[in-house]
């Protein structure tokens, strides 16, 4: 039985001002799979993963047309508001931005936000710290600032940051640029984990993070969503030459 | 929803309160010119700004000789002020090792927050008598009022003069000693005009806190009446005159000092703005 | 060459005098600081600041003035600092470059150029006669509060302006509104700053004097309310300076005024250095 998709993105055309950054995408997303979104620079793929939690709201001479639905629903509909899309959407950017708090507060301020009983706070934070493989290494110094992690560290932190509101989409824009291999490669086995809870649509750092983590894959090239398909066939055998020539490196 | 009217609620206070500086601006303008304009048009405007004679008592409102003095003493202070400003500034940004200017900028800053009280006592206890011994007339001058003005207006001058100077590119001072020019002539022909509107600003600025000044001017002045006819010449601004005789003014008197104060209001105005107008252009 | 030996001399000579300009100049002012301290400090017992003034500041010490001086402080700035905080974060978190900012910005502009005199006449027709409230702490210091607005204004932007722009995207990105974005994102890392904005501002406060006689009067009788009348530091050594009254009472007036503002002024710089150094 084929299951309903968690994101549907249809003609969705978006523009900053008089710029067009994305053109005419259709997009499914399924429940629970990794997808990646991959292509060369300003192809819109942070612009694209923005507008599925509508942060793109917050950027002056911003306009789309087309919808984004989530489980059914438009997006866009007033009566949703974007502050409840946001905690069922959640985001994690490319350079860690620790807030300048401690380690607890950084995790609780979602919940916090959202106006979670401070009793329950103590609980989800441990669970938040736990799914993002943080809370063995930060347990014993949860008050001392956020800002005195190391760059892995405090990536993982922002995911903790997301996961503490249990949304039910992640959205991560190449989380591990600027880390470590080691922490990469930590970070990349927690994604995998998170799947089973989380739908999670990523802008992989490069195609060998996104043939290792994702289960379907999108290449994103000028603005237009060129192919989809799951990553074992549209890394190996891919569809249109666009995509076959971005991913042999002809171009970048 | 309620959270949506929440945040709706707090924009619209938010705007309001953006709007108290305007609202106290329009408040002020119509409170002083409601009292001075009517008096203004009641003996006119030519008497009130050219007659010669304040004499409250007997109802002769005539303000050109704190016109005068005003002027006289703003042109002193800026005929002290703008040569030892620019001197200081350019000394700041070329001659002073950075160790040592960190230190100098915040003692500026520490000399533009003594109060006017202070420099007008000062004026009035040790320049005062210096100048009635060795220059003559009472002391209490519009020679002595410039010099303490002057003083009193540096730190504007001084910092914000250096601060354009600072901006400039340092390409500028390495093209001209490239050319051949000394270090003198690289700042007085090519540092200097290029940082002219920043200190034009500076000036203005300055003209615009010395027209202002009150207290220390009060204690040093004089407060003579008539028209001044020389620098040792104990005179009255504009301000000096509100606040020497506000104190036990009424009814056509006190309505002549705010008419006094609605003059000084609109040369404020005209000096600030176009200051800001100058700035602007130059942040842009 | 007789050129280049004249452009030495005027090389030399330029360098010289400006020297000079600039020794004298920062000699004669703290000359002035000097001669007030080395003729007041003596006069700065315990007695001063806890006695009085009795016979209209001949004898006795400076304690009313001390309290008035606070209490005018206190009310600008519990005035000022609502109206102006809000006004920048309205500014910079509201609304965008706009007729409305610019209209906003123009008239703080505006409202920092105006002499303390007009504040004084404008003090005295509003608040004094027209509110009815009379030569009180209550006039002088709201007539104060709008004399430190545009400081607060401005200070606190700055402040809101070095926030990191991630801050603000995290918050919102997390289900926050505009307001509790800016309340427990923006606000707190601002604080230092606005601190700051706030004691350069009790700096001014104490050394206001055109204004102050003319809205919170001249009395010398220990404040009981709000609505009674006030000397503070500032004005009580102008009085004694000008009519002559003591000499000695008003070096000693003039030396604390000097002290107390050197002291906040030097803290206020202290706190933004370390402000700044924290930033980056």
């Amino acid at each position: 039985m084929y299951q309903e998709n968690k994101v549907v993105i249809h003609e969705f055309n978006f523009y900053y001002d008089s710029v067009q950054a994305l053109k005419d995408i259709e997009l499914n997303i399924r429940p629970n799979e990794i997808f990646a979104i991959f292509g060369p620079a300003r192809s819109g793929k942070t612009t694209l993963l923005k507008s599925l939690n509508r942060l793109t709201d917050l950027i002056f001479g911003a306009r789309h047309t087309g919808t984004i639905f989530l489980d059914g629903k438009d997006i866009y509909d007033p009566k949703l508001g974007h502050t409840q899309l946001r905690r069922r959407v959640g985001i994690v950017f490319d350079l860690p931005t620790p807030l300048p708090m401690s380690i607890f507060e950084n995790v609780a301020y979602g919940p916090k936000l959202s106006g979670k009983n401070r009793k329950y706070l103590n609980g989800i934070v441990e669970k938040a710290l736990r799914s993002a493989a943080l809370w063995e290494e930060v347990k014993d110094r949860l008050q001392t600032s956020a800002l005195r992690l190391s760059g892995g560290q405090q990536q993982r932190l922002c995911i903790a940051r997301v996961v503490a509101l249990e949304p039910e989409v992640l959205l991560l824009d190449e989380p591990c640029s600027g880390l470590d291999p080691i922490s990469t490669t930590s970070i990349e086995e927690t994604l995998v984990q998170l799947k089973k809870e989380y739908t999670i649509v990523l802008v992989p750092h490069n195609i060998q993070q996104a043939s290792r983590v994702a289960d379907r894959a999108g290449f994103f090239l000028n603005g237009e969503l060129i192919e989809e398909g799951p990553v074992y066939q549209i890394f190996a055998k891919p569809r249109k030459k666009q995509t076959e020539d971005y991913i042999t490196g002809r171009f970048g | 929803m309620k959270l949506e009217i929440k945040e709706k609620f707090i924009e619209k206070t938010l705007l309001l309160i953006a709007f108290s500086s305007i609202l106290i601006l329009a408040l002020i303008a119509s409170f002083i010119f409601g009292e001075g304009l009517p008096f203004i048009w009641k003996i006119g405007a030519i008497d009130f700004l050219f007659g010669e004679r304040w004499v409250p008592s007997h109802g002769e409102f005539g303000i050109l000789p704190m016109i005068v003095g005003s002027f006289l003493v703003t042109f002193g202070a800026l005929l002290l002020g703008i040569p030892l400003g620019l001197a200081c500034a350019v000394f700041l940004c070329e001659w002073t090792p950075p160790q040592a200017a960190m230190v100098l900028r915040p003692a500026i800053q520490l000399l533009a927050a003594i109060p006017s009280v202070i420099y007008g006592f000062w004026g009035l206890v040790v320049l005062v008598p210096l100048v009635r011994n060795y220059l003559g007339g009472p002391g209490l001058s519009i020679f002595s009022g410039s010099v303490i003005l002057g003083f009193m207006i540096l730190p504007t001058i001084i910092s914000i003069s250096e601060d354009s100077l600072r901006a400039l590119p340092p390409s500028y001072k390495a093209g001209g000693l490239a050319l051949g020019a000394t270090h003198w002539q690289t700042i007085w022909r090519v540092l200097v005009p290029a940082a002219k509107s920043g200190i034009v600003a500076s000036v203005i600025l300055g003209m615009g806190r010395a027209i202002g000044e009150t207290m220390a001017m009060i204690m040093i002045l004089g407060n003579a009446v008539k028209m001044p006819s020389s620098f040792l010449d104990s005179a009255r601004t504009l301000t000096t005159n509100i606040g020497i005789e506000m104190g036990y003014a009424s009814g056509d008197h006190r309505q002549a000092l705010f008419a006094t104060g609605v003059i000084l209001f609109f040369i404020i105005m005209i000096l600030n703005s176009s200051a800001i107008v100058l700035s602007r252009r130059r942040g842009s | 060459m007789r050129s280049n030996r004249l452009r030495f001399y005027t090389q030399s000579l330029a360098k010289i005098l400006i020297w000079i300009a600039a020794l004298s100049t920062i000699a004669v002012m703290i000359l002035i600081l000097f001669q007030i301290l080395a003729e007041g400090l003596p006069i700065l017992r315990l007695s001063f600041f806890l006695e009085s003034p009795k016979s209209m500041g001949r004898e006795g010490g400076i304690l009313t003035t001390i309290i008035g001086t606070i209490a005018l402080t206190v009310v600008a700035i519990i005035v000022a600092t609502p109206l102006g905080v809000g006004t920048a974060i309205f500014l910079r978190e509201y609304t965008r470059e706009s007729q409305v900012s610019r209209i906003i910005r123009f008239g703080t502009d505006c409202l920092a150029g105006v002499p303390s005199i007009i504040f004084g006449l404008f003090g005295f027709v509003f608040f004094v006669i027209f509110l009815n409230m009379g030569w009180s702490i209550l006039s002088g210091g709201l007539t104060l509060a709008a004399m430190i607005l545009p400081t607060i204004i401005c200070t606190t932007e700055e402040a809101i302006k070095t926030i990191p722009y991630s801050y603000r995207e995290v918050s919102y990105s997390l289900g926050g509104t505009k307001w509790q974005t800016v309340t427990r994102a923006i606000l707190p890392s601002a604080l230092p700053g606005i601190f700051t904005g706030i004691i350069l501002s009790v700096g001014r406060s104490i050394g206001e004097t055109a204004a102050i006689i003319l809205t919170a009067g001249s009395s010398l009788v220990m404040p009981n309310s709000l609505f009674s009348p006030i000397r503070t530091m500032a004005v009580h050594f102008y009085i004694l300076a000008r009519e002559g009254i003591s000499m000695e009472m008003a070096y000693g007036t003039g030396a604390a005024l000097i002290l107390l503002v050197l002291f906040i002024n030097t803290i206020a710089n202290w706190l933004l250095n370390r402000y700044i150094r924290h930033r980056s």
